[in-house]
């Protein structure tokens, strides 16, 4: 499987995992229509944790995700993200989304706006922070994905990898404490997944809360301190990554990281 | 150089290959005359034939509207002794006519004030270079713009019935435009709306102003609009019109936005949320802007449709060009002319719907920023 990310080593012993909870969910169940999509999840993510979902598609991984800043709706159960309550109150909603960033598969940059504009967006107009102040922001993080000299580009110039780094920088620009990626290197070639995910574990050392859906086993072993497995819309095991992958417990996993990881 | 065949498995490049230019059968004249009119037989016949159909149809054409035109004369019959072409002597002496209907002769400076102090308020609308500041006379552009044409402090009252020509049809038109483009936004952000109560109003205003003629709606702001008024209101006619036309735009405004709405990637709504926008931030900053530059065709298509249709209104008795027309023949010096009427009106109409079409192409080149 890929193992592009091992060029670049995470140092373990700077990720530090504190007993503060980030994210709590109790029994969260989700319906599209008459089907079952998200079934009795319970998870507990304490800040600094990098999680690391995977599972077959279909199996509900992005839809749980998407559920933590409510571009999905869950119709039982509780979620409770930095102490803030998620339901159906909008002052709410728009607060957790403030300090939930999140990346997504197609990086969904906003192609009419420049690089810099993408990521002074949000902090201009949801932050308040003035523009020469957002700027600086910007600048500092675009710095940290390695593209500051794109800033002035739009996205339609840039290479798959850029984009996705930008994606992440825009995320970023919004100092979240929690960062959510939606398998956030599927569609990149090979030659630019190695530049997401560097970037990816630079967060990682830093001590951001990340959730991460992706099938990259490689980030997986070096920076997760939690795999999830998810089948059917259900948790079906979760351990961390040495045991996970060199013993897994049910058939299910097993049948899963035997089809990724044979060839 | 690259010598690879299957005999010889292994294989290295020995150096890149330098650029070099392309033959000359793919540049140059010769090329583009091949490529584009004579790529094959069929393509050089029709080719043939259209510059046959020029050959014949031009030459004439200029004969009877310059060559052989008259364009000094006091009657039709003066016209035919001087010359065998277009008479455009009747253009010239009802000209204050087609321009400004039957509007007071001695006040003409206003609206000819109001007429060029428009493209003051529309440059900074228009062009991103203009001056910011500007915008603010754009804002107080339709007021300045109302005193002049029908008076009021201080100037002398212009009644509605005595605007007429083109100076009609530009109010008409400009109005209709300027009005139907936050209404149609409205209207199909609306249509997307989650709340029943307001998406079915939208729908049900949509589809029924789209289903019935712009004449029918005409008809009721001529006759039947009165009623909905509180009695004893006298609604200004051009009022009405205005107001008919703008509803009537509004509703295919509304469609064609919502063609540019649905194109848009549903990721671009996930990322704003995800963001932190709200429905209004999000809208305003990140979809409509999308939405209505992939709807500029449409949006412009709608504006040269309303402003042509604005002719229609002759038909409850208002004297735009069109009503002018006849106005004009019926003065017996003038009786029999048809052709040199409608080209002059054709003429005018053409230059400015040509003028939307090529600035919506400025425009979309302006915009263009995803560089597929």
């Amino acid at each position: 499987m890929t193992e592009v990310a091992t060029e670049r080593t995470a140092d373990r012993t700077k990720m530090s995992i504190s007993d503060e909870v980030a994210i709590q969910i109790t029994n969260m169940n989700k319906w599209y229509g008459d089907f079952h999509v998200l079934r009795d999840i319970n998870l507990t993510v304490y800040r600094g944790e990098r999680i690391v979902i995977c599972g077959p598609s279909g199996s509900g991984k992005s839809t749980m995700i998407r559920c933590i800043n409510r571009l999905e709706e869950h119709q039982k159960g509780d979620i409770i993200v930095d102490g803030i309550e998620l339901n159906s109150d909008l002052k709410n909603i728009d607060k957790i989304r403030a300090e939930v960033g999140m990346v997504f598969q197609h990086f969904n940059l906003f192609p009419h706006l420049t690089i810099l504009e993408n990521c002074t967006l949000a902090p201009i107009w949801v932050r308040k922070t003035p523009r020469r102040q957002a700027e600086e922001i910007a600048m500092h993080f675009l710095t940290k994905v390695k593209i500051p000299d794109q800033a002035h580009k739009y996205p339609g110039q840039l290479s798959g990898g850029q984009q996705q780094r930008v994606a992440i920088a825009r995320a970023l620009c919004m100092k979240p404490r929690i960062m959510l990626f939606d398998e956030p290197t599927s569609a990149l070639d090979p030659e630019m997944i190695k530049e997401v995910l560097d970037t990816m574990i630079e967060l990682a050392e830093e001590g951001m809360t990340m959730l991460c859906v992706t099938h990259e086993m490689g980030f997986a072993r070096q920076v997760a301190n939690r795999v999830i497995f998810m089948d059917q819309g259900q948790i079906v095991e979760q351990n961390e990554p040495e045991e996970f992958f060199l013993n897994p417990k049910s058939d299910r996993t097993k049948l899963f990281l035997s089809q990724i990881l044979g060839h | 150089m690259s010598d690879t065949d299957a005999r010889d498995l292994a294989y290295v490049a020995s150096g890149t290959i330098p650029p070099s230019p392309p033959p000359s059968s793919e540049v140059g004249v010769v090329h583009w005359l091949r490529e584009n009119l004579f790529s094959g037989w069929f393509n050089s016949l029709l080719t043939l034939a259209a510059i046959a159909i020029v050959v014949m149809m031009v030459p004439p054409i200029i004969e009877w509207a310059l060559i052989d035109s008259v364009w000094t004369a006091s009657s039709l019959a003066e016209c035919r002794e001087k010359g065998s072409g277009a008479c455009w002597a009747v253009i010239i002496e009802r000209f204050n006519q087609f321009m400004f209907g039957f509007y007071p002769p001695e006040f003409y400076w206003r609206p000819i004030l109001a007429f060029l102090l428009m493209f003051v308020a529309l440059a900074p609308v228009l062009f991103a270079s203009v001056p910011r500041q500007l915008l603010w006379f754009s804002l107080a552009y339709p007021v300045v713009a109302y005193f002049l044409i029908w008076g009021g402090i201080g100037l002398e009252p212009v009644e509605s019935r005595k605007l007429g020509g083109f100076l009609l049809a530009l109010i008409i038109g400009v109005a209709g435009i300027v009005l139907s483009l936050p209404i149609g936004i409205l209207l199909a952000l609306g249509r997307k709306s989650h709340l029943i109560f307001i998406k079915t109003l939208c729908v049900v205003f949509i589809e029924f102003i789209r289903g019935v003629p712009l004449i029918t709606l005409l008809f009721v702001a001529n006759n039947v609009l009165n009623y909905f008024f509180p009695p004893g209101s006298n609604i200004d006619l051009i009022l009405r019109v205005v107001i008919m036309v703008t509803l009537f735009a509004s509703a295919y405004m509304a469609e064609v936005i919502r063609g540019g709405l649905a194109a848009l990637p549903q990721g671009q709504y996930e990322a704003a949320d995800a963001l932190g926008l709200n429905y209004s931030k999000s809208m305003r900053l990140i979809v409509l802007p999308q939405a209505l530059k992939i709807s500029i065709p449409g949006i412009v298509n709608t504006f040269i449709g309303l402003f042509k249709d604005t002719t229609l209104v002759v038909v409850i008795g208002l004297l735009d060009p069109i009503g002018l027309i006849n106005n004009i023949r019926a003065d017996s010096a003038w009786n029999g002319i048809i052709w040199e009427f409608y080209a002059f009106v054709g003429f005018f109409f053409f230059i400015a719907c040509f003028s939307m079409s090529r600035y919506s192409m400025y425009l979309e080149n302006k915009l263009k920023t995803d560089h597929r």
